[in-house]
């Protein structure tokens, strides 16, 4: 076994832990966010230096094939570690709020990430179901660090239904396993191959376990009806950790969803064919139900919420794509990870941008965003960049990402989501208009600035670099997204 | 390497808005100057391009001072610029609207960094979309002129302004929606993103079977709520008349010629046959459009609705050549695009003259203006005639020839009685303009309109450029249609009429 394939999950543990360490020692707290960030340096680095020199020879698997190291894998594990290190980069004020438990906080979001890999990387329902608790547990944990009301109220709330659908996960999972007797994702494939296709109609044991695991991994992604949680959890949790889940947690679970299904069940097409139906009909709601309650919101963050609720439903569409063509799935699969790189930057954006705000006037409603752009001139401007690639108009990320992902469910005959999918996209841009607006045009209370210190500047500009350049730019982008997709086909 | 003209002129403002937000708003009169010069140097460019334009015959539909390069490679998009007769002058209109924007908005006075900002953005997007021969680049310049409208007509302008630019946005949008969704479909049955393979080849180049008649109603969706076609055009009177002078210059005078334009460019040269199809529902909207428009505008009391009215009834007639589907009618809808720019940026920025110098902007309070402003009621009665089509101004060789061309069109059944139905629309369009100039500036002086200002030089020489090119245009069309008959020609050469 090649151990170090497996370096860049072994540096977010070692680092988890001296984060920890150093915490009992050490007075100069600041020290903990440096530590932290270099190791998310080393392991993304590390990520990079396999992904070009072993692209080709990968996939490599781990740990008696409960782990697979690719391209898809790696794609995911520098996406992780890039957005962790945006988080931190972010939180270095917020963090002051919990001064005593800084270090836990920190090493918790090194812990969350590395559960994050590994949900990217795993090929085995049982490394599958570890790494997912990996990340929830601390994310539960994460999400109740302010301690007030609000945040304790989301973290039970996200660990009862988190728990909850964990639950329904493994049910599902128990069936596949009983149905096709592999735990293994490649066996249960070729277990389901082996079948004739009448037997694989008859039972609906392995179509139940499939709705079950799409129930668990859509609370995950945050996909209607599995999202009652999201607004209260998103208000509640301390914003930076409120970015991270928005961003992370919902890349992981669409890497987990890609991995799964299309390994497992992609065969054959009439299999492939009924989850990709199931998708395409909670696109559909999510798109519709995530812009129109998003529409009334006045706290910024829950709106937010909504507007991820929205954006997992386009998502979707390209998972609809890809049940319904797995033969060119591997280009639909990299549309879905563009759109995961470019959500990461322009969500990370949006939420960072919250959070330089917030942590001066102290509130997160949207009418408090008044006059923002004279008080805080470049946080307003990179906000309202962001919001208009959430929009998806150009020339922000998010526009290609919108382009990339319709353009391949419009070339499967999948036109009426589409258009779907973009009037929603009209819809969307009224409420997101609707902060650009209060920070342009409305009149602010006081004139005082808003001050913004290094380090979130820092990480802001970095979102808004990447917004632009992956909406003018994304070739290279797009090469790594389809090298990283390519690792499915056929 | 040649020298990119057209990058130049297009990337240009967009520099000169870059330099401008780093400018503080104090220094007004600096940062005017540099949207001066970042507006006059494309113009230079642009005129020159026309001067240097192939008109010989053999350059009909020949792409001109082309700019090809690989932009995205997993999409195959290119960065792929170029001007052919049609767009040529449209992109000579705009860089000149850009210009004379600039010079109109030398009274703005309220966050001019921002502003100056914006309209330098806007003149880039729409100079791209006319310079554009990729969909991808096509349609990102299309939609980026949303963002710069947005904050222009919701800052800057007056009445309702947040409700029009909320309106005008959520208008664009949808429209834009549906051309996605058609840029997305012919992308796929093509599996090409250049206008002219696409066009040249037409769907030959078919890949998978998309209904062609699908993919043109989706793009005309687009460009119709652009244009406006009735019944797409409520956001148009409100956006005119809410938005700030200069930029109800850039609205009517080349923002909405993006609809016309991309009707030809894409819905008529790659579709020409279901464009026959269609083509007797639409005259039949342009007719509504040129008539309803008219009748309303008669209605009329603001000065700025009006003139906002009247661009939904001359858009009808641009409406009308497209579909009428002749050479001569095709020629005559691309210059009144040219002629619909000109004059109503001239009445549009004789309007906000009115407005700003004598506070007033109902029709029923003013009147006998002209013996207190005298050049401004010359000019605005010359805009006003020449928007009406008097002979020797640009509106008139426009109408003239969509009228003869759509007469003389074979291409659509019953085509002369709706000319002749259209005609009465001159007849409205020539009662409304003599009653606006006669309620407004003719008739008994008004007492406590006395001392108020005339134009002073600037906007004498702005106004001067306009008249001028409004008569150039109208005594000596060919300086037009030479050039947009190379671009027309190959196109009325697919319909075969």
């Amino acid at each position: 076994m090649n151990l170090w394939l497996f370096i860049p999950e072994i540096t977010l543990a070692v680092f988890a832990v001296l984060v920890i360490l150093i915490d009992l020692g050490v007075r100069q707290k600041a020290v903990l966010k440096w530590v932290s960030l270099f190791g998310l340096v080393i392991a993304g680095g590390v990520s990079v230096t396999i992904w070009r020199a072993m692209g080709c020879e990968l996939p490599v698997y781990l740990f008696n094939t409960m782990l697979a190291v690719d391209n898809f894998a790696l794609f995911f594990k520098i996406l992780f570690a890039g957005i962790a290190f945006l988080v931190i980069l972010a939180s270095a004020d917020y963090a002051d709020k919990f001064s005593r438990f800084q270090g836990e906080y920190y090493a918790l979001i090194l812990i969350s990430t590395l559960g994050m890999m590994l949900m990217a990387a795993t090929a085995d329902l049982i490394s599958l179901y570890i790494a997912l608790e990996l990340t929830s547990v601390s994310l539960y944990i994460l999400v109740g660090f302010l301690k007030d009301r609000k945040s304790t109220e989301a973290s039970l709330k996200y660990l009862l239904l988190g728990a909850l659908s964990s639950a329904v996960l493994l049910y599902g999972m128990a069936l596949v396993f009983g149905f096709t007797g592999h735990t293994q994702l490649g066996e249960i494939a070729q277990a389901i191959q082996a079948m004739s296709l009448q037997g694989l109609m008859d039972s609906p044991a392995l179509l139940i376990g499939i709705v079950l695991m799409i129930a668990g991994f859509g609370f995950k992604i945050a996909a209607v009806p599995f999202q009652m949680w999201v607004p209260d959890v998103y208000e509640g949790a301390p914003t930076p950790v409120t970015a991270y889940l928005s961003v992370a947690s919902k890349a992981a679970g669409f890497a987990i969803i890609l991995r799964v299904f299309f390994s497992a069940f992609g065969i054959p097409e009439w299999l492939s064919l009924n989850w990709g139906t199931i998708f395409a009909v909670l696109a559909v709601i999510s798109m519709i139900i995530g812009n129109v309650v998003a529409i009334p919101q006045t706290n910024i963050k829950r709106m937010l919420g909504y507007s991820s609720i929205a954006q997992a439903g386009y998502l979707m569409v390209g998972l609809a794509t890809v049940g319904f063509a797995p033969a060119i799935a591997t280009q639909a699969q990299s549309t879905i990870l563009f759109f995961l790189a470019s959500y990461a930057f322009t969500n990370l954006g949006a939420f960072i941008a919250v959070i330089i705000i917030s942590n001066k006037i102290g509130s997160d409603e949207i009418a408090d965003y008044a006059g923002m752009l004279k008080r805080a001139p470049v946080v307003a401007l990179a906000l309202t960049l962001c919001l208009i690639s959430l929009i998806g108009m150009p020339p922000a990320a998010g526009f290609m990402a919108k382009f990339y992902i319709f353009g391949a469910a419009v070339q499967n005959d999948l036109l009426w989501l589409v258009i779907i999918a973009v009037i929603n996209s009209v819809i969307s841009a009224y409420y997101y208009l609707r902060v650009v607006k209060v920070m342009w045009f409305g009149e602010a209370a006081t004139e005082d600035k808003v001050p913004s210190t290094g380090a979130p500047r820092l990480a802001l500009f970095l979102c808004s670099l990447g917004v632009l350049l992956l909406g003018i730019i994304p070739g290279f982008i797009m090469r790594l997204a389809e090298e990283a997709g390519k690792v499915f086909g056929f | 390497m040649e020298f990119n003209y057209l990058t130049t002129i297009i990337f240009l403002p967009l520099v000169g808005a870059i330099i401008i937000a780093f400018i503080s708003s104090e220094h007004d009169r600096i940062i005017k100057r540099v949207a001066a010069v970042f507006t006059t140097i494309p113009l230079i460019l642009a005129i020159y391009l026309f001067v240097a334009f192939d008109r010989s015959l053999g350059a009909a539909g020949v792409i001109q001072f082309e700019e090809n390069y690989l932009w995205i490679a997993p999409l195959n998009a290119h960065y792929h610029l170029g001007v052919d007769g049609l767009s040529m002058p449209l992109v000579l209109l705009t860089a000149f609207l850009g210009f004379l924007a600039v010079l109109i908005s030398w009274k703005i006075h309220v966050r001019p960094r921002e502003y100056f900002a914006w309209l330098l953005l806007l003149e880039t997007s729409i100079i791209g979309v006319f310079a554009s021969l990729d969909l991808l680049l096509f349609f990102i310049m299309w939609e980026i002129e949303v963002i710069p409208m947005y904050f222009l007509i919701s800052i800057w302008g007056s009445g309702r302004k947040g409700y029009s630019a909320i309106k005008y946005v959520l208008y664009t949008l949808f429209g834009s929606a549906f051309m996605l969704a058609g840029i997305l479909m012919l992308y796929f049955t093509t599996g090409s993103l250049s206008i002219m393979d696409i066009a040249n080849q037409g769907l030959g180049m078919v890949q998978s079977v998309m209904a062609p008649a699908a993919i043109f109603l989706a793009l005309l969706i687009g460009f119709a709520v652009k244009l406006p076609v009735f019944p797409l055009h409520t956001w148009l009177p409100d956006a005119h008349t809410d938005a700030p002078t200069a930029v109800s210059v850039m609205l009517a005078g080349a923002l909405i010629k993006m609809g016309g334009y991309g009707m030809i460019r894409l819905c008529v040269s790659m579709f020409p046959d279901v464009a026959q199809e269609y083509a007797q529902p639409l005259i039949i909207l342009a007719l509504i459009g040129i008539l309803y428009g008219a009748a309303v505008t008669l209605m009329q009391t603001d000065i700025k609705r009006m003139i906002a009215y009247s661009s939904i009834s001359h858009m009808g007639y641009v409406l009308l050549g497209i579909f009428a589907l002749g050479q001569v009618s095709l020629t005559g809808a691309a210059l009144q695009m040219f002629s619909h720019g000109v004059v109503t940026g001239l009445l549009f920025a004789m309007a906000g003259l009115v407005i700003h110098n004598i506070e007033v902007r109902d029709l029923r309070k003013l009147g006998g203006l002209v013996r207190q402003v005298p050049v401004i009621v010359v000019v605005f009665s010359v805009a006003g005639l020449a928007s009406l089509g008097l002979p020797t101004t640009s509106g008139f060789a426009a109408e003239f020839l969509i009228f003869l061309g759509s007469f003389n069109s074979t291409a659509v059944p019953n085509l002369q009685v709706y000319t002749l139905i259209a005609i009465v629309g001159v007849v409205l369009t020539a009662g409304y303009i003599l009653w606006m100039l006669q309620q407004a500036f003719y008739g008994p002086a008004k007492e406590e309109y006395n001392g108020v200002k005339d134009a002073d030089g600037l906007e004498k020489f702005y106004m001067f450029v306009l008249v001028a090119v409004i008569m150039l245009v109208g005594i000596y069309p060919a300086v037009l249609t030479d050039v947009f008959k190379l671009g027309i020609s190959p196109i009325v050469g697919l319909i075969g009429g």
